[in-house]
This record gives structure tokens, sequence and C-alpha cells, in this order.
């Protein structure tokens, strides 16, 4: 089984938005988003349970993604495919969706994963406009998966307890962090993903057009940065014995009890 | 402005957050707020979404759409504002929503704000309302082209009776291949008792103020009475009482219920990015100047075993009552 | 009372053993390099730069002639530094490869200002002679560090990030290579579900550039009986970088307040305020780790120093964007290591000690250490000898003594320790030693070890600020501003007594700025996932051993 892990390079430390471009400032340092090692460890998994297979990591973002790639290659994915171009910055979801499809189109996987979430941006909507775009099946949420007769069952879990979903191959499945932990990679694991094969590529060797993706592409735009409004009223009151009934005055207030 | 909503249902009810989104779109001064409801045997929601502002509510109604999957909402969806001409699709946040807003992005090259607590005209245009990086910062967002599509987050709004009715219009279900391949096997297995942690509308969480394990129980029993779960600070997990399962904070869970009632916890920064999207904090302490005063909407000074047990003693009344 | 009657239940022989994993298991490599800082990665680029010429060694080195093990994320996640550079190791090192203005530094000094402080007023005296940075530059270090890292990688060094020298191998006595930590152990030892034992590493020749503090450092030291004449000191130092409205032009250090210049409390350190850029300024406060007083915290003196006229000034409408701690070995020349080789092993930069205190400069002899280490090991194996003969390796020694790393230290040699007694005598005695190049007054002073000062109880904290959130921080806030986020459930890695008295219980817990300890009931309590790595802990009466790789903060831009 070929399964594409999309992975993505996300900003350490101490986050800001840059006020001038009103976007994620992405200049410091990145890391593989945490979540997205679920699903670099679930492939894996799938992988030794098939007895074969590849594991090819799918990534969009600046050249220094390349690092985040290598944890995830030290892991044990087989190969990594990174799409960095600079008309890229910039895009939203469309847009995004658009190039990585172009991408995974040409992988050609029978299973492509995502993580749960990016820990920039708090997305988690990536993977549906993406099987929408590859006309695919989708599952997200996935807490556990297991491939069998050509086809995934996967337990998902959502608002009102677990569902059990069947998909065929190949489909677009989303992780949950309750699905594994993800392993450490092992020293030679670390030593061998140097010399695994890592491509980048173009916009232009996907065939994608420059007005599909970056400002052009998209379809939001950010219009300001503002401070959070403050809580509301916020009130400190001392116990004299009665404070019980005054939190439960203000919940009923707040139509909470 | 014509706006559709998405009006998700459980258990043959329209769900609370879906409403308050189609309350919210008509309090934006519409003459035609629409709602959608798609599902098998849904006609009865219809009348429900009317009272809620809805002047019309197309019913998608068929067998196949009885699962609750994205895709195939993905298709009734995009035929619908292919047809009507929708240029403003709203949902309220849910795993099933997210995954349909998305899909629909895609299909229809729509922009697809999400997180989003309020939108707003402004100067005619449309502006949302993104809380980010941990809601530090409030991102006003718009969109360059129609369909704007918006995915709010829960409890951004209260349903708001109105007492109308709408019109039903029934589509007519065209479904693609793809969108109708995965099959649902089994529903809604319910595994665990109460809600977990990061589901819950309610969380009652415990801090090292609560002076020992044994005391965690005050916080079991006001979590049990306002039909909540129950969370923890990283100090009373590192010290063994409770377990790590529950643990509120950078390296724990990261919740935002509607109600998060802190007792004996201070309120450090590690504790704080785990909790702040929740809607209305309560937090007793001792402490008069531990740092969750200060983001707290109300603070009670006073000892966690003398509020909280009559605490628990009044909500158990109110409920009785 | 003082911590050291209190002593750790930390034996160095457990941290030496010989390789135990099978011999087909092992990973071999040619060099290997312990810590991607300055040193050591100035230690893989100039072997890079000779091996370069010298491909038959290359290829008698095997798969992997060049290795850096490194316990952060990557090169620069734990690396903090004022840090003023004098740029004389890194100009020999990149000659005709690279200039100073390839690197990234914020630029060089132009100006500078030394100022006695009083709680209210700034009397700018004239800068020391030792204190003059005419022609150095100003630098993250943790920057520059991961600057470096990609210079070291061209190089064809392989990084091993995120994994601990756990141990030294040592075998017959000769110095084998180190063994990883285990990664994937849960808070009582108990293997994980993602358990990854460490490895063995085996090498030609190993590094040791482990920075302040080296766990294996230490232990070698032990094993091979390399201790210095005096114990080695250290000093803590606390930083923030901050985003500012205005910027500074210049290069700033403080004496004085908020420390208190009596002799017995033995409160020896002074400020920094550097200017990185236009838009950032970063600042912080060292204090020398044999100071008496239990309630001393670093990080409150720091918060307590911007309250300051002069500083809150240069800080109005600006943010905070980062915080770090992280000890400074102080023993200078007398507590420098007998050797600085050991069959098999070279120790370099601030492990070994070779820090500067009255320039307040280490970076430099760091970088030229390494680059020596290299050169020494390089011939050594250029020679086709077996790089573990004993003597092998002196030429190392004989490098450094012959490097302006030996004529700096020895210059400066009893300086620090002038400051025992009392600033204003200490600052006398320091200006006399300047004056005469480290001949006046002669002798040399022995030292105590920092846990060794008694423990004075005075009402030292009433003076720290009660932090603000805007211009003062609790600790726990800048915990986080480090990036640290360490796994909750792994095992403690800070070997320390916990029944120890109110005194100690109360020195730890104000000392260490990430709030690691508390005062318990009948001692102290231990949160490790907080810990910074910084060392402190060592000096004053416990023992810091390395944490499962990939802990502790990530530092960006200290």
């Amino acid at each position: 089984m070929k399964i594409a892990v999309c992975v993505k390079h996300v900003p350490e430390g101490v986050k800001r938005i840059d006020a001038s471009s009103k976007r994620l400032d992405r200049s410091g340092e990145g890391a593989l988003n945490a979540f997205d090692a679920n699903a670099v460890e679930e492939a894996l998994r799938l992988k030794e349970a098939a007895g074969g297979g590849e594991v090819v990591l799918v990534s969009l973002g600046p050249a220094k993604a390349q690092d985040a790639l290598r944890k995830a290659l030290a892991m044990g994915a087989d190969r990594a495919v990174l799409i960095s171009d600079d008309a890229v910055a910039g895009s939203d979801l469309v847009a995004t969706s658009y190039a990585l499809a172009k991408a995974l189109e040409r992988e050609n996987a029978d299973l492509v994963l995502f993580g749960q979430q990016a820990g920039d941006s708090d997305g988690a909507v990536l993977w549906a406009a993406v099987a929408d775009r590859l006309r695919r099946p989708m599952v997200s949420q996935a807490a556990e998966l297991t491939h069998g007769d050509g086809k995934l069952t996967v337990k998902r879990q959502t608002e009102f307890g677990y569902d059990v979903i069947e998909t065929p191959l190949p489909a677009v499945v989303a992780v949950s962090d309750a699905i594994n932990e993800p392993r450490y990679p092992s020293l030679k694991g670390i030593m061998g993903a140097k010399s695994k094969p890592q491509e980048t590529l173009s916009l232009a060797d996907l065939a994608v057009e420059a007005d599909r993706v970056g400002t052009d592409g998209s379809r939001t735009e950010v219009y300001a940065l503002n401070a959070p409004p403050s809580r509301g009223e916020s009130r400190k009151i001392d116990d004299d014995g009665n404070a019980a009934q005054q939190i439960v005055d203000f919940l009923a207030e707040k139509r909470l009890v | 402005m014509s706006t559709l909503v998405f009006l998700e249902h459980h258990g043959n009810e329209l769900l609370k957050p879906s409403l308050g989104v189609l309350s919210k779109a008509a309090s934006l001064g519409d003459e035609d707020v629409a709602g959608v409801v798609i599902g098998s045997d849904v006609r009865a929601l219809a009348d429900e979404a009317g009272k809620f502002g809805a002047a019309r509510v197309h019913v998608a109604d068929d067998p196949r759409l009885e699962a609750p999957l994205a895709q195939p909402r993905v298709d009734v969806l995009a035929q619908l504002v292919r047809d009507n001409g929708y240029d403003t699709v709203l949902f309220a946040n849910s795993v099933l929503a997210a995954d349909v807003a998305a899909g629909l992005a895609a299909r229809l090259d729509a922009g697809l704000n999400w997180d989003l607590t309020d939108v707003v005209r402004d100067d005619g245009r449309l502006v949302g309302k993104r809380p980010a990086l941990q809601d530090s910062i409030y991102v006003d967002v718009g969109w360059t082209s129609e369909p704007r599509l918006a995915l709010f987050r829960q409890g951004s709004f209260d349903p708001t009776a109105t007492g109308g009715s709408a019109e039903v219009e029934d589509v007519n279900v065209q479904l693609e291949e793809f969108s109708t391949s995965a099959r649902m096997v089994e529903q809604a297995h319910e595994e665990s008792e109460g809600p977990s942690i990061e589901d819950a509308e309610v969380v009652v969480a415990g801090g090292r103020g609560l002076g020992g394990p044994e005391n965690f129980t005050l916080v079991e029993q006001l979590a049990k009475a306002l039909g909540g779960a129950v969370g923890a600070t990283r100090a009373v997990v590192d010290a063994g009482w409770y377990p790590y399962s529950t643990q509120v904070g950078q390296t724990g869970k990261t919740v935002a219920p509607k109600l998060y009632i802190a007792c004996g916890i201070s309120g450090a920064i590690q504790h704080k990015v785990g909790m702040q999207a929740s809607g209305v904090i309560v937090a007793i302490n001792k402490d008069p100047n531990a740092p969750i005063f200060e983001f707290s909407d109300l603070g009670v000074v006073g000892d966690v075993h003398e509020v909280v047990p009559k605490l628990t003693e009044l909500v158990n009344q109110r409920k009785g009552s | 009372m003082k911590p050291a009657d209190f002593p750790p239940s930390f034996r160095a022989a457990d941290y030496v053993a010989p390789p135990t994993d099978p011999e087909a298991e092992r990973i071999e490599v040619g060099v290997l390099i312990v810590g991607a800082g300055p040193a050591g990665l100035a230690c893989a680029i100039r072997l890079g730069q000779l091996l370069e010429d010298a491909p038959e060694i290359r290829e008698r080195l095997g798969e992997v002639p060049v290795a850096v093990l490194e316990k952060g994320k990557q090169p620069g996640s734990h690396l903090v530094s004022g840090a003023v550079v004098n740029p004389r190791a890194l100009r020999r090192l990149f000659k005709g490869r690279a200039r100073i203005e390839d690197m990234p530094f914020y630029g060089p000094v132009h100006d500078e200002s030394v100022y006695m402080l009083t709680a209210k007023r700034a009397i700018r005296i004239p800068a020391p002679p030792t204190m003059k940075n005419d022609g150095n530059f100003v630098a993250s270090l943790s920057q520059l560090g991961r600057w470096l890292g990609e210079r070291a990688e061209e190089g064809g060094a392989i990084f091993l990030p995120e994994t601990a020298a756990e141990k030294l191998l040592v075998d017959g006595g000769r110095v084998r290579g180190v063994r990883t930590g285990d990664k994937g152990r849960g808070r009582n030892d108990e293997e994980l579900g993602n358990f990854e034992p460490g490895a063995d590493i085996v090498a030609r020749v190993t590094v040791l550039a482990e920075g302040t503090q080296g766990h294996l450092t230490g232990v070698a030291l032990d094993r091979f009986g390399l201790g210095g004449e005096n114990p080695q000191v250290w000093a803590l130092a606390v930083k923030e970088v901050w985003r500012v409205a205005k910027p500074l032009r210049r290069v700033i250090h403080t004496m004085g307040w908020p420390l208190r210049p009596q002799a017995k409390y033995r409160e020896f350190g002074g400020s920094f305020i550097y200017p990185m850029g236009d838009d950032m300024v970063t600042l912080g406060m060292v204090v020398g780790l044999d100071y008496r007083v239990a309630e001393l915290s670093v990080h409150d003196l720091l918060q307590e120093l911007k309250t300051h006229p002069l500083v809150r000034k240069l800080l109005a409408g600006g943010e905070r964007v980062a915080w770090g701690a992280k000890t400074i070995p102080e023993g200078g020349f007398l507590s420098l290591p007998r050797r600085l080789h050991a069959p098999g092993l070279l120790l370099c930069g601030d492990g070994a000690g070779m820090v500067n205190v009255p320039a307040l400069k280490g970076i430099h002899y760091a970088i030229e250490s390494g680059s020596l280490a290299a050169e020494a090991a390089f011939a050594a194996l250029r020679r086709g000898e077996t790089p573990w003969r004993p003597g092998a390796l002196a030429a190392y020694d004989d490098a450094v003594r012959q490097s302006f790393i030996w004529r700096d230290l020895r210059e400066v040699r009893n300086m620090r320790q002038a400051f025992g007694r009392g600033f204003w005598m200490g600052g006398a005695l320091a200006g006399a030693m300047t004056a005469t190049k480290g001949r006046f007054p002669p002798g040399d002073r022995r030292t105590e070890l920092d846990a060794e000062q008694e423990i004075l109880r005075t009402d030292r904290a009433r003076s720290y600020p009660t932090p603000d959130g805007s211009l003062t921080f609790d600790k726990l806030s800048s915990v986080f501003a480090s990036g640290n986020r360490t796994r909750d459930d792994q095992p403690n890695h800070i070997v320390i007594r916990r029944d120890v008295p109110r005194e100690v219980a109360e020195l730890w817990t104000r000392m260490c700025p990430a709030q690691v300890y508390e005062v318990a009931g009948d001692g102290v309590a231990v949160t490790p996932s907080n810990c910074v790595q910084c060392g402190a802990i060592t000096a004053k009466g416990g023992r810091l051993t390395p944490p499962e790789g990939g802990s502790g903060p990530e530092y960006t831009l200290t």
C-alpha cells in the first residue's frame, strides 16, 4: 500500500502575527506540526501491518520545512516531497488545497493521511477540501484504523460518541491524536534520514497556475488585527459565607444553570 | 445578501449551535435567510427552523443521507448554492460541519473563514471575527468573492425563537459516486459515561488549593451536579492526586466549555492556555492575588472547602425544584 | 548550614560503563562530538574542512566521519548567552570561506557605557579595560548556533538531535564513545508504549563540548582525575529579549543595585543590556552562585532591575519576546582541568570552564578550543595512530596553551575571587590586576565550592517586584516564554535530597529561575518538567542529569 502523509512545518516558540502582512510570522524557527506525527506513526503502522508499501511525506511550505520533513523521515517514512514556492505564501484553504491536491495527484497514493489539526492556525479542515478536489472518500477524527480486503475500517470520534465507517481505497483520512503514541526516531533512523530522497518541487513542476495560489488564488483576506475584547465585566467578591449563592445567581443570569 | 444556514441535527432535534447561527443570520437584517436540513426522515425539523428565523428551509430527505457523513452533504449544498444563488453559507462548528464546509469551499472555490466567534456588517461588507494565537489576538477577516463560507465556534450565538414559520422546499438529491462510497457501519456508539473533558459544556477543575487528593470529591460532586467533566492542573496531576487524562493546560488538554469553574487553581499561564477560550470562567481561590482572577468573569476569594460543597448543594436544589 | 551538607545520591561512576550493545548494533562514527554549541559546532566545521582535503582519512573513518549529538531539538535550542562576541576565533575558522558580514550578527558594538546603579540613580563610570568591546559583535547565540549548525552540516557532519549523552563508554582505560539516554520512560522509570532504548555510539575520538555543567564532562573529570587546581564555580544568568519601540544604540553594563555590596552576602554580579538591531534589546542579570543569601533569586533580581528608571526607559512601550537562563563557569584559569584530554577524549569550551569573567566572554574561546580539538584529533588520525593511546591527543593541550585562550584566562586568573571580599574591595583589586596583567596582587587565591557557602537568611525577597505581566514576570510565565513544553510524565532527572532543612529548600526554591523546587512540608518538592537545564542546582548542592532528549526549552532568540 502506498500512503501519502500530509505534514506541515509550523513556527516554534511564542507565535506572533506580523502587523504589516497580517499573517503569522513564519520567519523564525519551525518544527514538524505535532499532530502530524500521529499521522506519520499511523502510516508506518499500516505499512508494517501490510508487510510492505511506501510512506511518502507531502508538504507545502518554505524551503526550511525540509527540517520538519527530516524528522518524519527519521521516524521511518521513505521519502519526502516539498512544494516550496514563494508564490504560495498567503494561500488560504482554497488555494492551499488546490496546490496540495496537485501534488497528491502526482503521487496517486492508496491512502492520504492528515493529522488532526495544524498547531499554528488551529485549522482542522484542510483534508475535506483536498478530498473533494481529489474526488475521494474522506473520514476525519479517526481514532482507530484497520486495513483489510481493500478497504479501511475507521472508528471516529464525534460529539455524540464513536462511529464506525468503512471506506474503499483510495481514500483520505484525518487521524485524531488519540489514535496512537508516535514513536521516537531511533538513532539509526535519524542518521538514515539524511540519505532518503527529499524532493523539492515548484508550482511549475506541478503545473499549478500562479493565479490559483497565494493572494490571487485565495478567496479570503485579513482586514485588521485587534486586541481581544475584554471578558466583559469581571466581578470579584470576597466570600462572606454567601459566595455559593452569588455564584448560582451569576450562573443563572448567564443561563448556565 | 442571501444566506443559507446548514442546520445540523441529532436524535431528531436541530442542534442549538446551528439554530444560534440561524438566529444570528436573521438578525443581520436579511430578507432571505434560508436553512437546509439534510438527512433521512427529517422533514419535521423544517418547522422548527422557521421558529428561529428561517424564511425558507430546504429539505434534502433521502435514505442515502441518513448517516451523518460530510461528502453527500457537500453535494446537496453545492447544488443549492448553484441553483439558488446564495452568496453566504454559514455553519456552526462540529466534526461534521467542519468537513462539510471545507469540502464545499473546494467544490465551489469559495472562501471559508473558520473558528469565527462573530460576524458583523461593516460598511456593506461582511467581517468575521476570529480569535487567534490562543485568543490573544482577534483578527478581522473577510471574503474576496462569493459565495462566502463561514464556520462559527460552538456557542457563539444563542438561538432566539421568533415564532415565524418557514416555507419548505424539497431538494432533488443528486449525489456523486465518490461522496457515497464511505459507509456508516455503526453510529454514535457511546462508550464513556458523562461527557469527555474536551466535549463537555461544563468543566469543573481542581488545583493544589484543594489541599489533598481526597478533596477532589468536592470537584467531582459539583461537576456531576452541573452535568460536566472534571479537570485538573498539572501540579495536582504531578502530585498523583488525579489522572493525567484530566490535565488541562499546555501539556495537557485544551478545553473551551461554556462554563469553566476553577477550584483552588492559581492560573499560571501553563494552565491558562488550556482553558482561556472557555465561555464563562468562575474561579474560587483563597489567594486574592492569584492570576486566575485576571481572566475570570466571576472571582470568589474564599475557601474552596466551604464554597464548593455549598455550591453543589445549591445547584442540586435548583435542579430538584 | 550549607547546601553541601546534603549531598545528592549521585555517583559519577554510575555513568561510566563499557559498551553493552552487541557489536553489530553499535553505531560507529569517526569523531563523536557531544553538544551542538559553539565549541562542538566549531569542532565539526573544522573537521569538515580538514577532511575535505583528506579524502583518504575520511574514507577510513567510515560511513559517518563526524557526528554531533545534541540534547535539544536542534543546534541553538539550548543556547543562551549575552552576547557580545569577539570575532577572532570565527575569523580564523572561516578564513577564506565566510565573512563576519555573512554571519547572523546584529552589527558591531559602536558605543558602550558602564553604570554603577543605586536604587534611583545611574552613575556612569569608565569602562574597565577588560570590558571594552571595540570590534566585537552583538549576537543571539541561539541564532549563531543554528547558523554554525548549517555550516557543520554542509561540511558533512551528521546531527543526532534530541539525544542525550547519558553514559561515558570507557573500556580498558580508553573512552570509546557515549551511550545515549532512553526515550519513552514513564514517571516511575517504566517503559511506555513508544519506549526507545538508548544506544551505544562508538568513536575513535570523543569530543565533549557540552557547555556549562556538562554531564559527561563532570563524569570524565572524575573518572580520569582531571579536576583543576581549584574547584569549578559558577554564576547564574537570566536574560530576556524585548521588542522595543526605540532603538538602543549602545552596549550597556551595570554594576551595583539591585545587588548589595556587603561582603557577607557575596552578591557578585551585574547586568548587561545589548541592542539587537533596531527593534530588539536583550538584557540579563548575572550573579555568582557563591552567594549566601537563601532568598536570592536571579530571576527576580532581573525583574527588579527592569524597574530602575534607566532600564524602564529603554523598555518603554516594548514587549518581552523571549526569556532564558543558564549558568556560566566562573572559576577561570585556576579551575581549568589539569589536562584537556584523556585516551580517546577531548574537552572543549564552557564545559572545560573556558570563560573570561572580567571580560564577560567565552564564546570565542569555545570556538577556538573546538577548532583546536578538531585539529588535534585530525592530526592523530592522519598519523594513522590509535588516538586512544595515552598521550596521542596531547597536542590539543599544547595547542590550547599556545593560544589566546590560555593567555587571556591566565591574565585574569585572580579577578573573580577578589570579589569574595565585597564589591568595592573586589573592584579595586580587579583594577589592579588588570593594570598589572594579573601580576598583582601575587599568589593564586583558592576558591570554595558554591555549595560550601553558609546560608544566610535575610529579607532579600522583600524588594522583588510583584509581577505585573507587562514589565515584570513570574517564573512560570517565563518558563512558558522559553518555549519549554517538556513531557510531564518522564522520570525525574534532578538528583537532590528531598529531606533537607527549610533553609536549603528555600535556597533552591528561590535560586531556580524555572520554579522547579518548592518548599514542601518537611523538605522540597520537585517539578522536573519546568526545568530549563540551567545547571544551577549542580553548583548549589544537587545534580542535574540529562532528561529525555528533546526536553527543555526551545530557545530561538536568546
